[in-house]
């Protein structure tokens, strides 16, 4: 678990690293977070060269497949400046803890991995950590009726150590009661290629996950990372559930649009 | 033990269907796992103190050679005597020729799971040696035929019920008996073989080296009356137990018992200073030693496994593990289940057949959280994970249309322009098989995800097409 240094100075400008996840299922998460930079008077730069973190191949085996997406990876945001933002803890982690395992005889590598992996933040760490704690309320006074519940997915809070920071930008936001969940903590059984090669476990895992978070009476689940909001999504799908899954940047971007401000708050 | 673990699958499968053991192991979680977090956060400088744990045991295992012959000079001048068994054939060998040399007709174990990786009591009734598990959690499954089930509780998945029918078909009492009555009858049934027995084997919770202490921690007594009763006490200990002082002990009784139980100190911790001396009334005329290598030095070989030698099997990680609490104990097919026992029982006993259980993992890191040496469990799944890709090829065991996956993967990011096409063009080979943008069957390998869950189909326009629209367009 490590978590970034915070940074004194207000950066103007700022990198998006999407994700391939966002970037191929969920667009609109990726929207989100630049709508909310953009009302905090950053501007958002997106490397077009972008792909993916080389997570998935890292996970299941094969580094060398790994290594030369995130070798893709460093090339595209190492000719870049300034925080780099991602909204998933996953990738996030992959980029600060594990491009050091996957690179530790590498020196000349490592010297990128540093450089780089220094500038990375996740979405509410940087909002939290290097905007400061009230600069959201303060500029935007986030506001939106509506009942939530929050997941604490895996590797954003046991990886990158962000655990408090969503929990308190969702509190900042006014009219959103957050409804506690039973074992808020544990997995949703996602897991990457784990939710396909051991299918039934992860289901099982899942079913639990979704009658916890169905419990609260909450009418969505926030969470933090793409993975599991999509696998908790497409279990309720299943299910005939009406509960939604959002990712905090979503609700974030909701509650400070023009247009929700403009109707107290409605979503 | 004969591994099984290429079961795991199957295990899981039948584990989640069997509804007593579902209902058991949410025990896991509100008993052990809960008491433990309560203890940690009750408990000044808990992290601090899990850090010194892990310093020691680091220690002690880069010295591992040094204390191994400090604590064996002290045994020996303690009275003591101590083999060193390269496997558990080794060991068994050992204590079998021993029981036949001084004419042990029955022999009371206490808990050790090194002895279960040698399957010791079954090996002994084999030859006609009655044996018999004191602990009482052991007693149940020794009954059942079965293996443990969790490093401390090894019973923890059988109900009560199941209990007082197994008890009333050895002893004909009730099988409406309360849990308190079936203690009590499991107190006399075991009384009865306490007093005859010859010969007693236990566990080795931690090995001190500066004095050639035995330390046991238990909470029903059991330890303690094994090493008082019968005239030859053997202790069985993983080569990895060893703490090099008395002080050192301290810390790690602490974090050990905090971790397991969530109480601050166990009933008993009995430390065992060799056999019986001229002045003294209790104790075994005579005390051997045997330490177990039994493939741990595969685990000190290798930079990135030897931190699983740090593990003090106080089971924390079983009880936090959202994995294990569906999948029980037997599923991992050898003797030790669980986070750890994904990593330890694959490399001890076979990677190669037991190739499932390092990716039988989430990577939720719930195991690593609570440790109290602070093993990363996650980091060494995933080197074994790359060891069944990329590993010696006596090791490697992957399909080759995986393979090829991976390498079309690889293929599709390293360009974005590739990447984006890639998008694209699932998107238009999905479109017709979709409804409102989700999939609900797919062919394999992906019929595992939509088995329970909906799979979303690419977008027709990924956020990066948005980002480019946006900026030419100006604005929100």
């Amino acid at each position: 678990m490590t978590e970034q240094p915070a940074k004194t100075a207000r950066p103007e400008r700022v990198q998006l690293f999407v994700t391939c996840l966002v970037d191929q299922f969920r667009p609109e998460v990726g929207e989100s977070v630049v709508n909310v930079l953009e009302r905090l008077g950053i501007e958002v730069d997106f490397p077009e060269g972008q792909t993916c973190c080389g997570q998935p191949a890292f996970n299941s085996g094969f580094r060398s497949e790994a290594s030369d997406v995130a070798r893709h990876f460093l090339d595209v945001f190492d000719a870049t400046e300034g925080p780099i933002i991602v909204p998933s803890g996953s990738c996030g982690a992959m980029v600060r803890n594990f491009y050091g395992e996957m690179f530790e005889d590498d020196p000349a590598e490592m010297e990128r991995v540093r450089r780089v992996s220094e500038r990375i933040y996740e979405f509410t760490e940087f909002l939290v950590d290097v905007l400061g704690q009230d600069d959201l309320v303060s500029k935007l006074g986030p506001q939106l009726n509506d009942t939530a519940t929050y997941h604490q997915c895996c590797h954003l809070e046991r990886e990158l150590g962000v655990d408090h920071q969503p929990v308190e930008l969702l509190a900042q936001v006014e009219g959103l009661e957050m409804l506690p969940m039973y074992r808020p903590e544990v997995c949703c059984g996602f897991g990457g290629t784990f939710a396909v090669k051991f299918s039934d476990v992860s289901t099982a895992m899942l079913d639990e996950k979704l009658d916890n978070a169905a419990a609260t009476g909450a009418s969505m689940i926030v969470a933090g990372d793409t993975g599991c909001i999509m696998h908790m999504a497409g279990g309720l799908r299943r299910r005939g559930s009406d509960l939604q899954v959002r990712h905090i940047a979503e609700i974030l971007d909701e509650a400070t649009s023009p247009t929700n401000h403009a109707t107290g708050g409605q979503a | 033990m004969i591994p099984t673990t290429d079961r795991f699958k199957k295990g899981a499968k039948e584990t989640l269907a069997d509804p007593v053991i579902q209902m058991s192991m949410e025990a896991v979680y509100t008993g052990f796992h809960t008491n433990r977090q309560s203890a940690a956060a009750a408990t000044e400088a808990w992290d601090e103190q899990r850090d010194r744990g892990r310093a020691i045991k680091e220690h002690t295992i880069e010295n591992l050679d040094y204390y191994l012959e400090m604590l064996t000079d002290k045994i020996d001048a303690n009275g003591g005597n101590v083999f060193f068994a390269e496997d558990s054939a080794e060991a068994t060998e050992y204590i079998l020729n021993l029981a036949r040399d001084r004419d042990v007709k029955t022999v009371i174990k206490s808990k050790s799971m090194v002895s279960e990786e040698m399957s010791l009591a079954h090996e002994m009734e084999a030859v006609g040696i009655e044996a018999v598990e004191t602990d009482l959690g052991e007693y149940i499954i020794q009954l059942a035929g079965e293996a443990p089930y969790h490093i401390i509780a090894p019973a923890i998945h059988k109900s009560q019920e199941q209990v007082a029918e197994m008890f009333s078909e050895v002893t004909g009492t009730d099988p409406g008996q309360t849990p308190e009555e079936l203690t009590t009858t499991a107190r006399e049934m075991l009384r009865e073989t306490f007093q005859r027995a010859d010969m007693s084997v236990t566990g080795v919770n931690f090995a001190v080296a500066e004095s050639g202490s035995i330390v046991l921690v238990t909470n029903e007594g059991n330890g303690r009356m094994c090493t008082s009763i019968p005239r030859v006490h053997v202790a069985v200990m993983g080569m990895e137990k060893i703490v090099p002082s008395m002080q050192d002990l301290g810390m790690m009784l602490r974090i050990l018992i905090r971790s397991a139980t969530g109480q601050r100190i166990s009933s008993y911790v009995t430390m065992i200073n060799g056999p019986r001396r001229d002045e003294e009334e209790d104790g075994p005329e005579e005390f051997h030693l045997v330490i177990v290598d039994n493939g741990r030095m595969k685990l000190l070989a290798d930079p990135k496994l030897r931190e699983a030698l740090y593990c003090l099997r106080c089971g924390a990680c079983l009880n936090a593990c959202p994995v294990y609490r569906k999948v029980g104990g037997h599923s991992y097919g050898w003797v030790y289940p669980g986070p750890i026992g994904a990593v330890v029982s694959p490399v001890m006993s076979g990677l190669k057949q037991g190739k499932d259980l390092p990716f039988a993992s989430s990577l939720c890191g719930a195991c690593r959280e609570v440790c109290p040496v602070r093993i990363d469990i996650p980091n060494m799944l995933l080197h074994l994970r790359q060891q069944v890709v990329e590993g010696p090829p006596e090791e490697r065991s992957v399909g080759r249309i995986e393979r090829l996956g991976w390498k079309a993967w690889r293929f599709g990011n390293m360009k974005s322009s590739r990447f984006r096409r890639g998008g694209k063009m699932a998107n238009l080979l999905g479109r017709p098989f979709a409804r409102k943008g989700m999939f609900r069957r797919l062919p394999p390998p992906l019929s595992g995800w939509t088995r329970s869950r909906d799979l979303p189909i690419t977008a027709s326009s990924p956020f990066r097409d948005r980002f480019k629209k946006r900026k030419s367009g100006g604005g929100e």
